[in-house]
């Protein structure tokens, strides 16, 4: 099916909170158009407070739009109800019922809707099998571990075998550990469950483990969707670049402009980045990005590009990372990997050095 | 070790109390229902006359039984009362639940004997409602069966109770995560499948503490029978009231007070047989 799976069309949606006499509108989402393809893993990845389980809430219909209309498998979903929506969703606290057990928490979507006993006690193992809990179906929530928790969590959205399933923040409050384990269990049960993932987190580790395709959000606004590669590789915007992974930032006027290559003057050297759309024209200020590992460093005599000093060098075991301070510009962050024939710590402190890259590892920005 | 110390000190003070207002009367009752007599020599020979007595007398076992019932419709109509209020204040009422739920609270600050009063001038033969079925047409003649009457003495119970069982309810209500009804919204609930499947038995505590609140010092009324209540709408607590102040046969007392008593753990120890009680109040 071509198809999406869900589909948000201009979603806006503004929360009014008063306080005393003062009314404010809180934007939570704004101007949001997202595609998202059957079976796809797809993450809402932004900081906290950006619209992320805003979002999710407007999908599962617990919150209505202010404006612009919701899709799921091309149904408008302004007049149903959560109960009639075909999605699920795994809440950031599980939300799982007290006073029933692990089994009867798994079942009740299917209870709800009269599957016969029989039917739902077969289903019910399956799913607490495919989360290794089927000895666990007679305990009380309470009586469970956080991970625990979450996988009983997942097994009760899942057993319905919803379009879409969301999950918000699920791996929140596990620790680091057991949150990788986690990470790499979901991302091969939704491949073999083949439901359409709807995943919220502001772990961006996590997102480019997992998606399949991921939107960065900042502020109610989706800023860029793209592959985990994508995003990585050609953020877009500050935000982006900031947010994931490290970034060094320079600011250069443009000289020249050849095709996507542009020169820039960053203090007294040029240097090249590339443009992802439009590029400047000559004269323009501009801002650009290049990560850390895409760095080079060098002492010659020959004028290679930005001249700095070496502030600071720590030595973390795979990599060296050396602090660069350069005219003009804040601190610049160079990661070089230990590898075969590079000494651990070529370079150091107070030592004079040249740093490079290739144009196309330096992103102009659109801010 | 610190342990016992502080132990002591947390029970320490209830302890006391109970020790001072719980233990030592029901002991002196204990001893009391064995005496022959009240007072004079008769207070020195111990006896299981009273005992005799009181299982051979049918009317009282009437009374007590009846009375149960009473209490028991009383906590009944109380709670299905209390619950839509209690719900409404802990669901729909928003920001002003907490300003509501003073305004119910608040009547109950007055002395109890005022308002049990205030519906004797509601109920009496020339009292509000008649007055106001009299103006209407619906009766031609004031009725003066609204007072003096077992319904008289429901009606003021209900009306002094429900307050005090909405309180409960309204804790147990408020302490459900809000994301569970989601949860089950989520999971294909109706509205009402919701209430059914997660509200009710969440606040299930709540509805056991409130009416277990109401149903037994309503056992032991005896002040709202004797002002509203006649001779039709007396209970088993005028009975006791009577054999210590009237009758001064105080061992008669103390020994209907025991009954009184061992009725009220039998019917405890019914609710927690039947399972959900205690397992609930874990939750
Ligand atoms: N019911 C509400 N009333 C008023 N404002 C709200 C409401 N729900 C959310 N907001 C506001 O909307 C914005 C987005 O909230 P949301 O919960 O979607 O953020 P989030 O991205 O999930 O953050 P987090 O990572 O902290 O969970 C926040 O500024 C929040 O204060
Ligand atoms: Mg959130």
């Amino acid at each position: 099916m071509s198809e999406p799976a869900v589909e948000l069309r201009d979603v806006t949606k503004v929360f009014a909170s008063t306080r005393g006499d003062v009314t404010e509108e809180v934007y939570a989402v704004q101007d949001m158009n997202l595609e998202i393809a059957q079976g796809e893993f797809f993450t809402l990845l932004g900081p906290s407070g950006c619209g992320k389980t805003t979002t999710l809430r407007l999908i599962a219909g617990f919150e209505r739009p202010t404006r612009g209309e919701i899709f799921i498998q091309g149904r408008p979903m302004s007049k149903v109800p959560p109960n009639l929506r075909p999605v699920n969703t795994v809440f950031q606290n599980y939300a799982l019922f007290p006073h029933l057990n692990v089994a009867r928490n798994v079942g009740f979507g299917l209870e709800v809707r009269r599957v016969s006993r029989s039917e739902r006690e077969r289903r019910v193992h399956e799913a607490l099998e495919m989360v290794q809990l089927a000895e666990m179906s007679n305990r009380k929530p309470s009586q469970l571990s956080g991970g625990q928790q979450q996988r009983v969590a997942l097994a009760r959205a899942l057993v319905n075998q919803p379009a879409v399933l969301l999950l918000d923040e699920p791996l929140g409050a596990l620790d680091l550990k057991l949150r990788k384990a986690m990470q790499i269990e979901l991302k091969q049960l939704q491949a073999q469950v083949g439901i359409t993932f709807i995943y919220v987190t502001h772990d961006q580790e996590e997102a480019l483990t997992m998606s399949d395709r991921i939107a960065v959000m900042n502020k109610g606004r989706v800023l860029q969707v793209g592959d985990p590669v994508t995003l990585y590789e050609r953020p877009a915007s500050h935000f982006v670049a900031d947010f994931i992974g490290e970034s060094n930032f320079f600011r250069g006027v443009v000289e020249a402009v050849s095709g996507q290559v542009v020169e820039l003057r960053v203090g007294g050297a040029r240097v090249q980045a590339t443009a992802s759309d439009s590029p400047p024209s000559p004269g323009q200020e501009a801002l650009f990005a290049i990560r850390p590992e895409k760095m080079r460093l060098a002492v010659s005599e020959e004028d290679l590009g930005l001249h700095g000093t070496i502030q600071e060098v720590i030595y973390i075991g795979t990599d060296t990372r050396y602090i660069v301070s350069v005219e003009a510009q804040p601190p610049v962050a160079v990661r070089v990997q230990n590898g075969c024939g590079i000494a651990p710590q070529e370079y150091r402190r107070g030592e004079a050095v040249q740093l490079f890259w290739l144009p196309e590892d330096a992103h102009l920005l659109a801010d | 070790m610190e342990h016992p110390k502080r132990l002591l000190a947390l029970i320490g003070p209830p302890g006391v109390y109970l020790t001072l207002f719980f233990l030592l009367p029901l002991g002196i009752m204990a001893v009391f229902s064995f005496r022959a007599g009240t007072i004079g020599e008769a207070r020195n020979v111990f006896t299981l006359e009273h005992y005799r007595q009181f299982i051979a007398n049918t009317a009282y076992h009437r009374l007590l039984w009846r009375s149960s019932l009473i209490a028991f419709g009383i906590a009944s109509i109380s709670t299905l009362l209390a619950y839509p209020l209690a719900y409404f204040l802990a669901f729909q009422a928003g920001e002003r639940k907490l300003t509501l739920m003073t305004l119910i609270i608040i009547p109950t600050w007055t002395s109890y004997l005022l308002r049990v009063f205030a519906w004797k001038l509601i109920l009496g033969t020339n009292g509000l409602l008649n007055t106001f079925l009299l103006s209407l047409g619906i009766i031609d003649r004031a009725s003066p069966i609204l007072l003096y009457s077992r319904n008289a003495v429901m009606v003021t119970l209900v009306y002094v109770w429900v307050p005090f069982v909405a309180l409960p309810i309204f804790a147990a209500l408020e302490r459900i995560d809000r994301s569970l009804l989601e949860a089950a919204a989520d999971l294909g609930c109706k509205p009402w499948q919701s209430f059914l499947r997660v509200t009710l038995p969440l606040s299930a505590p709540g509805i056991i503490a409130g009416f277990f609140f109401c149903l037994i010092p309503t056992l032991g009324e005896y002040v709202t029978p004797l002002l509203v209540g006649g001779g039709q709408g007396a209970m088993y607590g005028n009975l006791i009231q009577d054999q210590f102040v009237r009758a001064l046969n105080w061992s008669m007392g103390s020994v209907m007070s025991l009954a009184m008593l061992l009725a009220v753990i039998v019917l405890l120890a019914l609710f927690s047989r039947m399972g959900s009680f205690s397992k609930l109040l874990e939750l």
